[in-house]
C-alpha cells in the first residue's frame, strides 16, 4: 500500500489499466513527453509507447471525434482534456455522437471511452481554466459523468470508467490533485460506478457534496460535531447516473439536507437532488432542503475564486438554517 | 479523359531582409523612418523588461500564471506597426510587446495578473479585444469584426494573433474560410514558435508550411522571418493593404521562437533540449536590431543606458500603481459586475447576500440596502447562506 496524491492514484489507474489491456489508449494535448501538464500522465509514454501515449495535435473536437472512431472499432481510449473549460471545442462530438452512438445504430456501435478532465476552482488559474460545469455532461444521456472526491476512489473509479462499456466523463477536482494522500491499495480496486459512498455517519443532518467540495463539507462536518450535531456526509461520486436513493435514505433518517456545489446556483446539480429528496421523502423532511453553491457569475479571476467558491463557514451556516427551521 | 496537374494557387513566398548580422537586403527594406524603427525596438525591449519584472513577480507570488513573450517581439511589433489607430487588435495570450505597441497600460497587465478582472478595462477608444485564452476561438471573430466594419462603410481592418497549435483547430480553419468567402479584411498573424506547450512543430501538423493552410482556402500567405522586424512588417504592410484596399484577408506565418517557458506553470527542460534554446538565442530579435540600429549610429551605449533606465522607470510605476488599485479592490461585490447590462433580480439579491459576509467591511451605503433586503424576507440564501439573517 502507497500513501499517494490523486494524481499519482489516477496515473496508478492508467498504468495499470494499460498495462492490463492493450486495447486501452491515452491521447490528448501534451500527455506524452510532457506527461501532462499535471503529471497525470507521468512516464506513461516511457513503458507504452508513441503508439498508445499519443500526443496529439491541437484540437479537442479533433481528439473526441478521433476517440470516439477508435472507441467503436475497438479500442478504449482514455483521452484527457487539458482543462474542461476547453472541452467545449469537442463538446458536439460528445453531445451529438458519442453519448447517443449505442442509440443511433440501434445497439450495433458503443463508445467505450472515458474522457478525463481536471475541473474546478482553487488552483489560481487563468480564465477558462476553473469552472464547474458538471451539469452540461449529467443533462446528456447516454453518458456517464463521474467524480472522484480522493485519491483511492479516483483511482478505483477510473478502472470501472475504463472497463465501462458506455462513455463517460471523468471530472478530476483539480484542487484535490496535490492536496492530501492517501492510501491506495497496491491491488487492483475496482468500484461500481453509479453508487454514492457514505463519507461519514450522523443522525442530525445529511450533507451531500463531491469532488473538492467533499473536504470542506467534512470540515462543516466536524465542526457541527464539536457542537454536538452529527451529520450523514454523502459523497455521490457519480452524478450520472445519480445514486439518489442513498440520499433518500439518509434524509428519511435525519430530516434535513444541505447540498453543497460549486457550479453556480441556478439550475446546477442540487436542483435536481432537490427535487430527487421531494419526491423520495418529502414526509420526513423537517426543514427546506438547503443549497450552498457558486453564485450566478463567471467564475471570477484567481483573486476573488476563494470568495466566489463555498468554504466551510457558508456550509455551516447553510446547516444552522435548516437545523433552526 | 485527363490527368494533369491543377494550378490550385500560389506558392509560399518566404521574406527575409534583416539577417543575423545586422545586414539588410536593401531591396526589400521598407521605407521606414529612423523614429519609427527605434519606437519599434523601445517597445520590443520594453515587453523583455515586463516579462522579466513579471517573472519575479510571479516567482515571489506577487502575480499568477502569464504567458513569456520573450523571442517574439519583433514579430509583434513589425505587424501590429502596420495598423492604424481604428484597425482592431485581436490578441490570443501572449501579445504583450503587440499590445503595448497599441498603448495597453502595463499597470492593467499586472491588475490582470494578480488576478482580477479589473484589469481589463479597455478604453472606449480601443479597439483591442481582451485576451482570449482557449486557442483558435477569436480568429472567427476577427473575421466577423472585419466583415461587420465592411458592411457599416468602414474602411478599418482587423489583425489577429495565434500560434502554430491554433492552426490545428477547427476554429482556424472556419476563420481562414469565413474571410475569404465574405471578403473580410482581415490579417491573420500566426507566430510559429515552434511549440505549443510541449508538441513540437512537427508533431503538430504535417503541413511543411503553417501558411499553406491559407492556400486551400484562397488567401494569400506568406512566411517571414519572425526574428526579423523589417520581415514581419513587409509582409504586414502588403497584407494590410491588400485588406484595406480590396477586403482580401491574408496569412502571415512568422517564423520564431518561444524563448522561455510556455507559462509560468511549465517546465520546458522536459521537451526542449538547451542546444535548441541557445541556438535561437543567437537569433535574438533585439539583438539583431539593435545590431543594425548602432551600424547605423541610430542607438549607442549612452542612448540605450538611458533607454533601459526610463523603461526600467515605467515598469516600476506600473507595479506601484498596479499595487495601490490591487489594494483598493475589495469584496464580492466586483465578481457580479458586468454579467448583464442590467443585473437580474436574482443577481441583486445574490450580491447582497454574499456583500453581508464577505470578510471586508460593507459600506454604509450597501449596508441599509442589506438590511432592507433582510426584511423583504424570505430569501433562501442558498448562495451564501442565511438571507433571513442580518448580520448588519
Ligand atoms: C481550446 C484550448 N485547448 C487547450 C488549451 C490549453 N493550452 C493553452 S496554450 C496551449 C498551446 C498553444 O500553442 P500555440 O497555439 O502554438 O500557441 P503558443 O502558446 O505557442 O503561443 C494549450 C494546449 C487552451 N488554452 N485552449
Amino acid at each position: 500500500m502507497a500513501e499517494l496524491t490523486m494524481v499519482e492514484a489516477i496515473n496508478l489507474a492508467l498504468h495499470q489499466e494499460m498495462a492490463r489491456d492493450e486495447t486501452v489508449l491515452v491521447l490528448g494535448e501534451d500527455v506524452g513527453v510532457d506527461g501532462g501538464i499535471f503529471r497525470v500522465t507521468r512516464d506513461l509514454i516511457e513503458e507504452y509507447g508513441e503508439a498508445r501515449v499519443m500526443d496529439t495535435p491541437l484540437a479537442e473536437s479533433g481528439i473526441l471525434g478521433f476517440s470516439i472512431g477508435m472507441a467503436m472499432n475497438g479500442m478504449k481510449p482514455v483521452p484527457e482534456m487539458q482543462f474542461s473549460g476547453f472541452a467545449y471545442l469537442g463538446f458536439h462530438q460528445l453531445e451529438s455522437h458519442a453519448s447517443r452512438m449505442r442509440w443511433r445504430s440501434q445497439g450495433r456501435f458503443s463508445v467505450p471511452m472515458t474522457v478525463r478532465m481536471p475541473y474546478g476552482g482553487g488552483v489560481r488559474a487563468l480564465e477558462h481554466h476553473s469552472e464547474s460545469r458538471e451539469i452540461f455532461y449529467t443533462h446528456m444521456p447516454g453518458m456517464k459523468l463521474v467524480i472522484p472526491s480522493g485519491p483511492r476512489n479516483a483511482r478505483a473509479l477510473l478502472l470501472a470508467a475504463i472497463r465501462d462499456p458506455d462513455p463517460v466523463v471523468f471530472f478530476e477536482p483539480k484542487a484535490s490533485y496535490r492536496a492530501f494522500r492517501e492510501e491506495v491499495p497496491d491491488d487492483e480496486e475496482v468500484m461500481e460506478l453509479g453508487r454514492a459512498r457514505t463519507a461519514r455517519e450522523g443522525g442530525d443532518i445529511t450533507l451531500v457534496a463531491w469532488g473538492a467540495m467533499l473536504p470542506r463539507t467534512m470540515e462543516a462536518a466536524e465542526r457541527l460535531s464539536e457542537e454536538g450535531i452529527e451529520a450523514d456526509v454523502i459523497d455521490l461520486l457519480t452524478l450520472s447516473p445519480l445514486d439518489y436513493e442513498t440520499v433518500v435514505d439518509s434524509v428519511a433518517r435525519t430530516g434535513r439536507c444541505v447540498v453543497v456545489h460549486e457550479a453556480p446556483l441556478s439550475y446546477g446539480p442540487a436542483g435536481e437532488i432537490v427535487a430527487r429528496v421531494n419526491e423520495g421523502c418529502f414526509l420526513s423532511l423537517e426543514a427546506p432542503v438547503a443549497r450552498v453553491a457558486g453564485p450566478d457569475v463567471h467564475m471570477p479571476y484567481f483573486a476573488r475564486e476563494q470568495l466566489y467558491l463555498p468554504d466551510s463557514d457558508r456550509i455551516l451556516d447553510a446547516c444552522r438554517r435548516t437545523l433552526d427551521f | 479523359m485527363t490527368r494533369e496537374p491543377v494550378d490550385y494557387g500560389d506558392e509560399i513566398p518566404f521574406i527575409s531582409v534583416l539577417d543575423e548580422n545586422g545586414d539588410i537586403d536593401d531591396d526589400l527594406m521598407p521605407d521606414l523612418g529612423p523614429e519609427v524603427v527605434l519606437k519599434g525596438y523601445r517597445t520590443m525591449l520594453k515587453a523583455r523588461r515586463f516579462d522579466e519584472r513579471r517573472l519575479k513577480l510571479q516567482r515571489s507570488g506577487r502575480i499568477g500564471t502569464f504567458a513569456p513573450v520573450v523571442g517574439q517581439e519583433a514579430s509583434q511589433i513589425g505587424t501590429i506597426s502596420t495598423l492604424r489607430k481604428d484597425d482592431w487588435f485581436v490578441p490570443s495570450y501572449r501579445e504583450t510587446a503587440a499590445g503595448f505597441w497599441r498603448g495597453l497600460d502595463p499597470a492593467d497587465i499586472l491588475v490582470f495578473d494578480a488576478g482580477y478582472n479589473e484589469g481589463i478595462s479597455i478604453p472606449d477608444d480601443a479597439r483591442d479585444l481582451p485576451n482570449a485564452v482557449p486557442v483558435g476561438t477569436q480568429m472567427l471573430q476577427a473575421a466577423g469584426i472585419a466583415h461587420a466594419g465592411r458592411l457599416r462603410g468602414e474602411d478599418a481592418i482587423a489583425m489577429t494573433y495565434f500560434g502554430d497549435g491554433a492552426t490545428s483547430q477547427g476554429d482556424f480553419h472556419e476563420a481562414l474560410n469565413f474571410a475569404a468567402v465574405y471578403s473580410a479584411p482581415v490579417v491573420f498573424v500566426c507566430q510559429n514558435n515552434q511549440y505549443a506547450i510541449s508538441v513540437p512543430r512537427e508533431k503538430q501538423t504535417a503541413s511543411k508550411t503553417l501558411a499553406q493552410k491559407a492556400v486551400a482556402n484562397g488567401l494569400p500567405a506568406v512566411q517571414v522571418d519572425g526574428n526579423d522586424l523589417f520581415a514581419a512588417y513587409t509582409a504586414a504592410r502588403d497584407a494590410v493593404k491588400r485588406a484595406r484596399e480590396d477586403g482580401q484577408p491574408g496569412m502571415i506565418e512568422c517564423v520564431t521562437y518561444r524563448i522561455e517557458m510556455h507559462t509560468t506553470a511549465d517546465d520546458p527542460t522536459r521537451y526542449r533540449e538547451d542546444d535548441e534554446v541557445e541556438a535561437w538565442r543567437e537569433r535574438d530579435p533585439l539583438d539583431r536590431l539593435g545590431d543594425y540600429l548602432r551600424d547605423r549610429d541610430a542607438l549607442d551605449d549612452g542612448k540605450l543606458e538611458k533607454m533601459e533606465k526610463e523603461i526600467e522607470a515605467e515598469i516600476a510605476d506600473a507595479w506601484e500603481r498596479a499595487e495601490a488599485r490591487i489594494e483598493e479592490l475589495e469584496g464580492t461585490d466586483p465578481m457580479f459586475a458586468h454579467i448583464y447590462a442590467e443585473p437580474t433580480q436574482e443577481l441583486e439579491r445574490q450580491r447582497k447576500a454574499m456583500a453581508r459576509r464577505a470578510p471586508q467591511e460593507v459600506h454604509a451605503g450597501e449596508d441599509s440596502e442589506a438590511e432592507e433586503d433582510a426584511e423583504n424576507g424570505k430569501d433562501e440564501d442558498q448562495v451564501e447562506g442565511d438571507g433571513e439573517k442580518d448580520d448588519g
